[in-house]
């Protein structure tokens, strides 16, 4: 035994040699010191690198009798589904995996969101992984073109027309992204070359990238405290304890659990009821009968209701196209010292919880037909949506500094400015209409009240109040 | 020559030359990877102007004709068609074509080059379902319905020169796509360029 564990030893001073092998073991495993109060909202980041591996490990199985043609597309997923052995199987755990990349992912945003990880000097960190995500939606969208069925293929229709809304360049643009006139077995098979190539490898890379910033920087845990001010003789800080073991066996567990669900998925309900797999996706493309009714998989649900909300297309596109980068201005426009949730003042947290509300209603209404009343309230969450990023520097403000001053003083003006026009335009509207007193009007006089509320008192009432920031972190 | 033996001036004019030399090949690397994306000339001939001959279309009927993978319609027009059109301008959303897509030459009262002819494409202007040709009187439940096209996904109508009608969810009049007449029964779809 002992002659067994010395040749082991030796080898590994042998490669050590040879390639820095303890030397990123320790740096990045068993001498990476995470903060020892990491909860549950931490176990995502490593979730996802799990459900990263599933869709490469599927994809690459998928690849091999998968066929990137109009002409075979569809029938050679049914004979994956059908006649190759466990064929079903790869194929939903690739399907679903996708709905979980996007739900871990999301939940690992949020995250950062609640205990304010974006901010210094976690920002590039922030960056990077909003990068992974854009890649992520990028992967998504392509990937979903390959079954080449009914929603794969208006779906794409739909997205690439979006091209055509730019002015002038438009038209050629969306033929260039296309390769063809109207998306075609051309279309298929480049969106197949980014599905399983192109994009993973740069996911891949950022993935990387990402984990090397956290471990430059150091993670961020639910105090908001950074566990580097306090270190011991040793110069190991107080708080902090080796990702590997402590971390590894707890994110063995959460991933022992979040794999029960997954599975159960896979092997009870791969559809989802429609929303991991749509139904209408169970036809084959045809590409002179459109669905009567185009959704997007649940995951983009939030953006395609601000897309349809907007009247006009390429203002809708416009909206689209800022909501998601806005993200990248978060470490930026929050300006309170305080990071985490715990000991923010009310104001952000009343701001964060209405953009929840406008996030998740959104994303329910991007699943729904869009009816008037429903385009209403999908108007009225986008502009809840964009006023917690234009309000933030207003609310997180306790440095009161010539600059957030100017800022407030400034959005103040022009937000109560738009409200006037709106209140003006509507009236007009009304009487035109000669509809005084109606739904429509009880429902503007509400959502012009709520956002009146909003504005004014997120906004201007006062400046938020941060609690006292304890010096080391805490278990609540 | 510096002190320690380096030429910082050749040096630096070596780095640069190298830097813009370099970085304009990279540039004139990516044309081509940009233009492999770009339709192919299969692609292109695929979606090239179609001729059609339309000599053997009947007043009153439809031929249909593929061009870059979506439907054309080619309908003849008799006179009692065409006197049909002034008298459902109070009916239909855009009776001038005002907001709808057609070349200059079919932006008039028939939304045609010769009134005889519409030329229109099968692409619903609500979400791109081919809509049906229905005849004078078809569609019963129309009162006094004089012809055009009806949209079997969701319900919207077209006269005869391919104008919504109000009511409807389709917003706008069917397009009519570029086209020639090459001679009095020939047609080519596509293509405009030298046309009046």
């Amino acid at each position: 035994m002992n002659t067994l564990i010395k040749l082991l030893y030796g080898f590994r001073d042998w490669i050590d040699d040879r390639f820095p092998l303890m030397q990123n073991w320790n740096e990045h495993l068993a001498k990476y010191y995470a903060p020892k109060n990491f909860n549950f909202w931490y176990f995502f980041g490593s979730l996802a690198l799990l459900v990263l591996v599933i869709q490469i490990v599927t994809g690459i199985w998928l690849t091999m009798n998968y066929k990137p043609s109009a002409d075979a597309a569809f029938a050679s997923v049914e004979y994956i589904m059908r006649d190759v052995d466990w064929g079903w199987w790869i194929r939903y755990m690739h399907s679903t995996g996708a709905s979980a990349f996007f739900i871990t992912v999301y939940l690992h945003m949020y995250r950062g969101l609640l205990y304010g990880s974006y901010k210094q000097p976690r920002e590039l960190l922030w960056i990077l992984g909003m990068l992974i995500y854009f890649v992520l939606a990028g992967e998504s969208f392509f990937g979903y073109l390959l079954p080449w069925g009914q929603m794969s293929y208006w779906g794409a229709q739909a997205i690439t027309s979006l091209f055509g809304a730019i002015p002038v360049i438009g038209e050629d643009l969306t033929i260039w992204v296309r390769g063809d006139y109207v998306v075609s077995d051309v279309t298929l098979n480049r969106f197949f070359s980014l599905h399983v190539i192109a994009l993973p490898l740069l996911l891949c890379g950022l993935v990387v990238v990402h984990i090397l910033a956290l471990h430059e920087v150091g993670s961020n845990n639910p105090d908001g405290i950074e566990i580097k001010k306090h270190k011991g003789p040793d110069g190991i800080p107080l708080d902090g304890i080796p990702f590997h073991p402590y971390y590894t066996v707890k994110d063995i567990v959460g991933a022992v659990v979040f794999l029960l669900g997954f599975f159960a998925v896979v092997f009870f309900w791969p559809e989802m009821g429609g929303y991991f797999l749509e139904h209408n996706n169970f036809f084959p493309a045809n590409t002179l009968q459109t669905p009567e009714h185009i959704a997007p998989v649940w995951y983009f649900t939030p953006y395609y209701a601000m897309l349809r909300a907007i009247p006009d297309l390429l203002g809708g596109a416009l909206v689209m196209g800022v909501a998601l980068p806005i993200f990248f201005l978060l470490p930026w426009i929050d300006r309170s010292p305080v990071k985490s949730i715990r000991y923010r003042g009310w104001k952000f947290k009343t701001a964060l919880a209405a953009f929840t509300i406008a996030f998740l209603g959104l994303g329910w209404l991007g699943i729904e037909l869009a009816t008037p009343v429903y385009t209403n309230l999908a108007r009225f969450f986008t502009v809840v949506y964009f006023l917690f990023f234009i309000l933030f520097p207003c609310y997180t403000s306790p440095v009161d500094s010539l600059v957030a001053r100017y800022y407030r003083a400034g959005v103040k003006w022009i937000l109560r400015l738009i409200l006037a026009y709106l209140v003006i335009d509507q009236l007009a509207v009304m009487l035109d209409d000669k509809q005084i007193i109606d739904n429509a009007f009880l429902g503007f006089v509400s959502g012009y009240t709520l956002l009146v509320i909003l504005i004014e008192v997120l906004g201007f009432y006062s400046l938020d109040i941060d609690k006292p920031v304890p010096d080391r972190v805490t278990y609540s | 020559m510096s002190e320690d033996g380096i030429d910082k001036d050749r040096r630096r004019f070596l780095t640069t030359t190298a830097t813009v030399i370099g970085g304009a090949g990279a540039v004139a690397a990516a044309i081509p990877f940009v233009s492999t994306l770009l339709p192919s000339e299969r692609t292109k001939a695929l979606g090239a102007p179609v001729r059609v001959d339309i000599s053997d279309i009947l007043p009153g009927d439809l031929k249909r004709v593929s061009w870059q993978g979506k439907a054309v319609l080619i309908l003849r027009r008799d006179e009692e068609a065409l006197n049909s059109l002034p008298g459902l301008d109070e009916k239909v959303s855009d009776p001038d074509s005002n907001d709808s897509e057609q070349p200059d030459y079919a932006k008039n009262q028939y939304r045609s080059v010769k009134p005889e002819y519409l030329i229109v494409q099968g692409w619903c202007t609500h979400l791109g379902c081919i809509p049906t040709y229905a005849r004078k009187g078809e569609i019963a439940e129309i009162e006094n319905w004089q012809g055009g096209f009806f949209c079997p996904c969701h319900g919207s109508r077209f006269d005869l020169a391919g104008r919504v009608f109000k009511g409807v969810p389709a917003p706008l009049n069917l397009i009519v796509p570029p086209h020639q007449y090459l001679s009095d029964s020939e047609v080519l779809i596509g293509d405009d360029s030298g046309a009046a």
